[in-house]
């Protein structure tokens, strides 16, 4: 790191770690609803990037859509792309908890296989839908620029606006999970299934609902990628694995190890990328997480909860 | 007698799949197929030591990899470095800025042979590094698993996320490894032009040889009491555990044995392919060899063979014609082997099989007398 002040050091910081906050709310929000469909119900979701990349072609839809027909509207289609992109992605996981996945829950690696069929499935469909090129929304001006918060330092305003999106989710999921009488019911579902059924939980319900909401989940993180980057039929696969590493590496069943994970991988992965190449510092967080997980394999926060 | 017999094939229906499988391979395919395409069948069948590893570590040993591309790739890598040397000799490279060494080294600016590619100037060196460095690898990634208990989907996504390393890693160092083009332009093996014809065909032939044995070989482990112990461990691993063996090891040395047998067919596909690339190591080749043994399958050593012939015959067809389609199809393949026939082929012949054999009378004949010696175990296609 040398040739650097320290002036320059903490602005390099500062700056990474701004540009480091969109990847990281991009990752959280994905390791929320993987959280949830992993960590919760044990399935393995491999397609869970490609329900991100229906959340971020909804939005490019909406925008193009709105583009062409009611201009007048552009400023403002962003906040309804996202409920948009959290519905369609929450309907597709419904349909494919119904039609799939809830023959497979006794056997999770199997899930594993059955999710990345479906993922390849849903790829061609993008790239016969959309195109094998990549697209990107027109954003409204107001997610633009950037605020110049000193000389050296920009913030970046999308960044801010997406991060307070996912501080918003993240609370909303808290509260859904521990806080109401339905995240009550899926914890029971989780942790008991056939007591939860003696009970009078539908169980069957509550999973297609959980693996609903951790699919929507998903979409959102699509509305919010595409503020970032732009979208093509295998964007998803990109993100999948990162996104395991995240919920694995806090541990499955803990929403805050998700986010402390997510955190300390998005912000590692930035300012690492300042100092070396991109693809050597993705190497080097990977390497670190695997390394951390052998000797500490129930990830960073484990929950106490029996299996 | 028997008691060899027994140990390598099973039962006399092992035997009979095997012999089928053999002259599929070694006289149906030569005699019916123009060198081309032969020498894409070798290309297919190199897949297929990977698949017949997972049926190892995943049907018997209830370990999932994904991580089987590390392996494939590993050897590859260290077949295409040993060629790659062969063919940048001085006298090849002489237009480089520094002769002798790969022409992918000399674009990246990089002026001398790196210390990690010295010993594959050896071909006793390389071959040995084939064999030996994926176990120690999958030795090092096992021990540190399976003694911590660390299985399953745990071990699965590990496995993964060290497979997307290796990738970026070779993509990423482009001056050491060739980048995403991978190790291309190889011509001889010991002065032998390897792109010839007459030498893809015997190459051909060595991968059929070398493809049966190790068959035979992890049939022998199966049939062995090790084998025993793994579906034990498969099923209940809790008891085996407390009747006193200890798992993690078993788990690990099965782990070797299959990411030794991956390397073996890595490096005979860059033999008959002529180069080696990373689009060979990552997810989705990982993912691939899964449901080649997933469709064959996974409880069948043979099966494995078929269903990895099966999918690349139909992922050449449909690419060349309907690529769009492919895509569908695979996606479909994936989900419909498991959720309507986990047992891949294998399990759909055990079903239905007799149904055919019983319209043929010679063969029916030819059945009935192995199935009268029915104090066989049956391995294939005993799932539980």
């Amino acid at each position: 790191m040398g040739g650097y002040s320290y002036d320059e050091l903490g602005a390099i910081f500062a700056m990474q770690g701004f540009a480091g906050i969109s990847l990281f709310s991009v990752l959280l929000l994905m390791a929320l609803g993987l959280a949830i469909i992993f960590g919760q119900m044990g399935v393995i979701n491999m397609a869970h990037g490609e329900f991100m990349a229906a959340g971020a072609y909804t939005t490019y839809l909406i925008s193009s859509l709105t583009e062409t027909y009611i201009p007048a509207f552009m400023p403002y289609y962003f906040v309804f792309s996202i409920a948009a992109a959290f519905l369609v992605a929450g309907t597709l996981g419904y349909l494919a908890e119904f039609i799939l996945i809830r023959h497979l829950y006794k056997r999770p690696l199997d899930t594993l296989l059955a999710t990345w069929g479906l993922s390849l499935i849903m790829q061609q469909s993008y790239r016969s839908i959309f195109g094998a090129r990549e697209v990107s929304p027109t954003l409204p001006d107001w997610l633009m620029g950037a605020y110049p918060a000193t000389d050296m330092i920009d913030i970046p305003i999308n960044g801010m606006f997406v991060l307070g999106l996912t501080i918003f989710t993240t609370l909303a999921v808290f509260y859904l999970m521990f806080k109401s009488s339905w995240g009550l019911r899926v914890r029971a579902t989780t942790q008991n299934r056939v007591m939860a059924g003696a009970v009078g939980i539908n169980t069957k319900k509550i999973d297609r609902y959980t693996f609903a909401l951790g699919c929507g989940i998903a979409g959102m993180a699509g509305a919010a990628f595409t503020t970032i980057a732009s979208t093509g039929p295998t964007t998803g696969t990109l993100y999948i694995v990162d996104t395991f590493m995240v919920v694995v590496f806090g541990g499955a069943a803990s929403l805050f190890g998700t986010i402390a994970s997510a955190f300390s991988i998005a912000q590692a992965q930035s300012i690492l990328e300042f100092f070396i190449s991109g693809s050597m510092a993705k190497v080097f967080t990977l390497l670190t997480l695997v390394i951390i997980l052998m000797f500490k394999p129930e990830g960073l926060f484990a929950s106490k909860v029996r299996r | 007698m028997s008691f060899v017999y027994e140990k390598l094939f099973g039962d006399k229906k092992g035997l009979i799949g095997f012999c089928i499988l053999a002259a599929l391979i070694l006289v149906v395919f030569p005699v019916m197929l123009d060198s081309f395409r032969l020498n894409l069948v070798g290309k297919y069948l190199t897949y297929a030591f990977a698949a017949v590893s997972l049926v190892l570590l995943w049907g018997y040993g209830g370990t999932l990899s994904l991580g089987q591309g590390i392996f494939f790739g590993i050897g590859g890598y260290a077949m295409a470095m040993f060629l790659k040397l062969e063919a940048s000799s001085p006298e090849n490279t002489a237009i480089q800025s520094t002769p002798g060494i790969p022409d992918f080294m000399d674009w990246n600016q990089i002026t001398e042979l790196p210390t990690f590619w010295i010993p594959f100037h050896s071909f006793t060196l390389t071959l040995i590094a084939i064999l030996v460095v994926p176990t120690i690898f999958a030795y090092i990634i096992g021990a540190a698993m399976f003694k911590r208990r660390v299985g399953g989907v745990y071990f699965a996504i590990i496995t993964q996320v060290i497979s997307v390393i290796l990738t970026v890693l070779i993509v990423g160092q482009q001056g050491l490894t060739g980048g995403i083009n991978g190790i291309t332009d190889l011509r001889t093996l010991n002065g032998w032009d390897i792109t010839s014809d007459s030498a893809k065909n015997l190459f051909y032939f060595i991968n059929c040889f070398l493809l049966l044995a190790v068959i035979i070989a992890s049939r022998f482990i199966l049939t062995s009491k090790f084998g025993r112990l793994l579906l034990a461990m498969r099923d209940k691993e809790d008891r085996v555990r407390f009747s006193g063996y200890d798992v993690a090891n078993f788990k690990i040395f099965i782990f070797c044995f299959a990411a030794m047998i991956s390397a073996i067919g890595g490096a005979m596909f860059t033999l008959q392919v002529g180069f080696m690339s990373p689009s060979f190591v990552g997810i989705v080749p990982s993912i691939e060899m899964v449901i080649f043994a997933a469709i064959g399958g996974r409880m069948s050593l043979i099966g494995a063979v078929y269903g990895t012939l099966l999918i690349n015959f139909g992922k050449t067809a449909f690419s060349e014609s309907f690529p769009e389609l492919w895509l569908f199809l695979m996606g479909g393949l994936f989900i419909a082997v498991v959720m309507f026939f986990p047992n891949g082929l294998a399990g759909l012949w055990e079903d239905y099989g007799h149904h055919i054999t019983k319209r043929f009378g010679f063969i029916n004949k030819f059945f009935d007398k192995s199935e009268n010696t029915a104090d066989s175990v049956e391995l294939e296609g005993s799932n539980s």
